[in-house]
């Protein structure tokens, strides 16, 4: 496995709610979800991953349910806010101005 | 939208904070437990797992604190945290607590009591509409520019000629009426004045109405009599009921109509508690209302709007001189000053006030320091414990912060009892004021709580916390963790804070010299004043005043008779050895008339000098010493030509060098009888008194006249009998015996000379003065002490190590002795050069508070001296002792 990139903790607020758009996950599932999807690359840290997660929440972008989990035990489930869903998009569409800019950069000079 | 989810999450941090913790501690270790099965579903044994996942998690404590930091509460949090550490500290040091807490409580307690006075007299307004635009008008006599009231037509010259005043009022003396309520009869204060007085002053009765508006020639005919009642007066005579207007009320024989009730809050305090306001009459025949001679009317004026004080003055001055060009003979040299109706009310108390908030704050002061020294104290000792904390990652601002919770914490406690025992000062100070003297000072009663106090009360609450918050921060040890942390404190570190601690002790020396200065000169004052040549012999002396009804003894020869019968009804008790009449009592007034002299036209005929008028026995009842000629005797009578007693002084204004006896004056204005005006009509005089002190006991002596009684009669008068046993015992008797001589006489103020002298107000005020100035000087006395104490005995605990040297070197325990001593004396000394300056500047601040006392009376300056220097000594004793006692070895063994 490669060594985890850092990643900003903007971007890691992205993709935490993009990983909550679809369904509603706890902790552990939502930094299951990153690698899978990442291909390994980004495995999440949890000393990053929850105090974004409670971040968020007290920034009213997520909201946390306690309910049972797939083998039964109790855990905290976050979902999207209507709010978070708006910030998503916005962020969505800043970080794809923002890389395709930067891939122009590194093509052409 | 997002603070509907927002604001429960960060409450529900705040209140339900184990709730949470739980949460995230269960959170985390779900996390935990699904990495570990991943491990071993990847195929670790379950122990490698475990670890393996645990190494991975890294430091739960450092996670759970970041989730902590997002809830964004981290403040409150932490600083109830401080609060709860920081009462655990105070708890466990009690000793400190105590003592500190105590005194700022003190010190509030005092400054915060005084001033709730200050507020209630000097700054709130009066209550009455505008009251910075009403003046109170004076004529001035030009015997050296005393105050004195308004002729009734001089003031109708002063309504009509006046371009400053919007309107104009004025007041009469106050009277004694006789109240006959059918069956007894009572005597009532009553005030007459012009029918437009209440509207200057902005005043609406609470029932019935204001006097009728009347121009003021009318104010004195034959109109219906009518009075208006003071809100007390109506609970007393009426039982507060509201059917009283209308009622008929008999002053004097006479029936006035009830046409209205004042509000309760109201006040005048120049007239004192007046129960009846009537109109202007003409009583009696009265020549008060139409000579000028009788200037008895306090005057009170509403300035114009843009006129100011100066173009007032310059009006009525310039009326003034204008009567005194029309009428040469009362008026000439009398002018006119308008002053501020609050100066005129507040004058006297306003000094003394302010001398006892300074003494006050200057003991908040001390308080100040003694408990900025004792934060520095405990501040030293926990410089460990602070540098420790630093080590293992605490913030600056954090360890300041937890100083500054500890002096809020202190600060609370001692501001909730201080403000409570300021409360309670308060109610004991009003009591210790005796009743009639409240009644001529009613801003005072009002005084309690209000925005002013409170808003006091807050910024001394505030300089505390300031000031015990950054005191013991100064001293934290940010730069030199190493020193703090090492063990031996060899002394080299503490040397700074002593040099800080020691000087502010020293400010804590001057400043309570400065208030035993204080303390001694007002005692000083009070000896002097107490103890004044008063020219007669007050001891087993009982008087009473009399005010028999108009209406029986309007005739001179029906008051001759009736005061004959008294004297000698009340000479024949047992037990009496004289006795006399008085038209006023020493210490009590002394009337008021003015001469001319026969064959020295040069002198003018307007010299005042006091009037009074005695009975032959009365001079020699008070035991006043008679330095010439003769006492009056009964050949003085009505038919006799007319004779008088001068007192030294006027003997040393006017016959300097001469013998006066046989000499004459004539009145010019005599009070109570036109027909002995004159030059036609001279007084030849008899004889001369030492001076009889007849007004305020720090007045000047004036000259005065005593002519007898049989020459000039009237219904009222004082009654002084000597005893030959106890005064006080004899008063009933006395009492009973004018009542059976004729029960319709009213009898008042019954008192021993002793009692009056005692409760004049003169004595009332330098008695308060000195003892209030007494108490704050024994209290900062007392702080002193323990700050000295304090200070000398943490410097012996510094040097502890020190000491054990120099013993083990050799020194002797009385050498050891010596030095703490020569510290403690060098503190002293210090304090006492600064204080001294402070002492003579205090002193002379007071000037105006002291009776024949120097601001720099050097017995009193080198008695405090002494004082300071025996309780310096006292309070450094113990610690030197102890410091003599130290075991070298073990002090060099223990660092």
């Amino acid at each position: 496995m490669s060594k985890p990139t850092d990643l900003v903790q903007g971007t890691l607020d992205l993709l935490i709610l993009k990983t909550l758009a679809l369904e509603p996950r706890h902790g552990w599932g939502i930094a299951q979800r990153i690698r899978q999807v990442s291909g390994d690359v980004l495995q999440v840290n949890q000393g990053a991953l929850y105090p974004a997660l409670h971040r968020l929440e007290q920034n009213g972008w997520i909201r946390a349910k306690w309910g049972g989990s797939e083998n039964n035990r109790h855990a905290k489930y976050y979902s999207l806010t209507p709010a978070g869903r708006k910030y998503l998009e916005r962020e969505e569409a800043n970080w794809r101005r923002l890389s395709a800019a930067i891939g122009l950069v590194l093509e052409n000079s | 939208m997002r603070w509907i989810y927002k604001s429960p999450l960060r409450l529900r941090s705040l209140f339900k904070k184990n709730w949470v913790e739980q949460e995230l501690s269960e959170e985390l270790r779900f996390h935990l437990e699904n990495q570990i099965e991943q491990n071993i579903a990847q195929g670790m044994s379950p122990q490698e797992a475990r670890y393996s996942a645990l190494r991975q998690f890294g430091n739960v404590g450092t996670i759970k604190e970041e989730c902590r930091d997002s809830w964004g509460m981290r403040f409150i949090t932490e600083f109830l945290q401080d609060l709860g550490y920081g009462l655990r500290q105070l708890r466990r040091s009690p000793g400190f607590t105590v003592v500190a807490v105590l005194t700022l409580a003190l010190g509030m307690a005092a400054a915060v009591s005084i001033f709730g006075f200050v507020d209630s007299v000097l700054i709130r307004p009066l209550p009455y509409s505008n009251p910075s635009r009403l003046m109170a008008v004076f004529k001035t006599s030009p015997l050296g520019g005393r105050q004195m009231g308004y002729s009734y037509p001089d003031y109708l010259d002063l309504e009509r000629f006046n371009a400053a005043f919007a309107s104009i009022a004025a007041y009469d003396g106050s009277e004694s009426y006789v109240l006959s309520d059918g069956a007894s009869v009572h005597r009532v204060n009553g005030i007459g004045v012009t029918s437009g007085f209440f509207r200057v002053l902005g005043v609406t009765p609470l029932l019935g109405t204001d006097f009728s508006s009347r121009s003021a020639t009318e104010d004195l005919q034959a109109v219906p009599s009518t009075v208006i009642l003071s809100y007390p007066a109506w609970q007393e005579w009426f039982g507060g009921k509201p059917d009283v207007l209308g009622k008929t009320v008999t002053l004097n024989g006479e029936a006035y109509t009830v046409i209205g009730v004042l509000p309760r809050s109201f006040q005048f305090a120049p007239t004192g508690a007046t129960e009846f306001w009537t109109t202007l009459h003409p009583y009696a025949g009265n020549p008060c209302t139409s000579g000028r001679g009788c200037a008895v009317m306090g005057v009170v004026a509403r300035l114009k709007n843009g006129i100011t004080l100066q173009q007032a003055s310059t009006d009525a001055q310039a009326i003034s001189a204008q009567e005194a060009r029309r009428y040469p003979d009362p008026d000439r040299n009398r002018g006119a000053s308008v002053v501020p109706l609050s100066q005129a009310i507040l004058g006297n108390i306003r000094p003394v006030l302010l001398a006892l908030f300074a003494g006050a704050g200057l003991l908040l002061l001390i308080a100040y320091i003694n408990v900025a020294s004792l934060l520095l104290v405990r501040s030293e000792n926990r410089r460990r414990e602070f540098a420790v904390r630093g080590a293992l990652g605490a913030s600056r601002g954090r360890l300041v912060w937890q100083f500054v919770t500890e002096g809020i914490l202190i600060v609370a406690a001692s501001s909730a009892l201080g403000l409570f025992a300021a409360t309670l000062a308060r109610r004991l100070l009003l009591k210790l004021i005796p009743a009639d003297m409240l009644s001529f000072m009613p801003c005072l009663r009002g005084s309690g709580w209000n925005w002013h106090v409170a808003a006091f009360a807050m910024l001394l609450l505030l300089i505390a916390c300031a000031l015990f918050a950054m005191t013991p921060a100064l001293r934290l040890p940010f730069t030199n963790l190493r020193a703090g942390l090492a063990e031996g404190n060899l002394g080299a570190a503490g040397t700074a804070w002593r040099r800080l601690g020691t000087r502010l002790v020293v400010l804590e020396l001057a400043t309570t010299m400065v208030l035993l200065a204080g303390a001694g000169l007002l005692g000083k004052s009070l000896y002097r004043l107490m103890h004044i040549d008063l020219g007669f012999v007050p001891g087993h002396l009982a008087t009473l005043s009399i005010l028999a009804p108009g209406s029986k003894y309007s005739k001179s020869a029906q008051a001759i008779a009736l005061q004959r019968g008294i004297v000698s009804s009340l000479q024949s008790l047992p037990g009496v050895a004289a006795a006399g009449t008085a038209s006023d009592l020493p210490v009590g007034g002394e009337g008021g008339t003015q001469i001319g002299f026969v064959d020295r036209p040069g002198l003018g005929e307007n010299n005042a000098v006091g009037h009074i008028i005695v009975s032959p026995g009365y001079l020699s009842a008070l035991q006043a010493q008679l330095l010439k000629g003769r006492y009056f005797n009964e050949n003085d009578n009505a038919g006799a030509p007319l004779v008088a007693i001068i007192n030294q002084t006027l003997v040393r204004r006017y016959f300097r060098g001469v013998n006066p006896i046989g000499r004459q004056f004539f009145y010019h204005a005599h009070g109570s009888d036109a027909k002995l005006d004159g030059p036609a009509h001279p007084t030849r005089i008899v004889g001369v008194i030492a001076d009889v002190k007849q007004n305020a006991l720090d007045g000047p002596v004036t000259p005065v006249v005593y002519t007898p009684f049989d020459q000039e009669p009237g219904p009222s008068f004082s009654v002084a009998v000597r005893t030959s046993q106890s005064a006080a015992a004899a008063l009933p008797t006395l009492i009973a015996t004018l009542h059976k001589t004729d029960p319709g006489i009213v009898t008042s103020g019954a008192a021993t000379m002793p009692e009056i002298i005692q409760d004049s107000q003169a004595a009332y005020w330098h008695r308060a003065s000195a003892w209030l100035a007494g108490g704050f000087a024994a209290l900062a006395l007392a702080l002193s002490i323990v700050g000295l104490y304090g200070v000398i005995a943490y410097s012996v605990s510094r040097r502890t190590h020190e000491i054990g040297v120099r013993m083990a070197l050799g020194a002797s325990r009385g050498s050891v002795l010596r030095m703490i001593l020569k510290e403690a004396g060098w503190l002293t000394l210090i304090g006492l050069v600064i204080g001294i300056p402070g002492s003579i500047v205090a002193g002379m601040l007071m000037r105006s508070l002291l009776f024949d006392v120097h601001s720099w009376n050097v017995l009193i300056l080198g008695a405090i001296a002494a004082v300071l220097v025996t309780a310096a000594l006292l309070a450094s004793y113990i610690p030197a002792r102890r410091a003599a006692k130290v075991d070298p070895m073990v002090a060099l063994r223990y660092e």
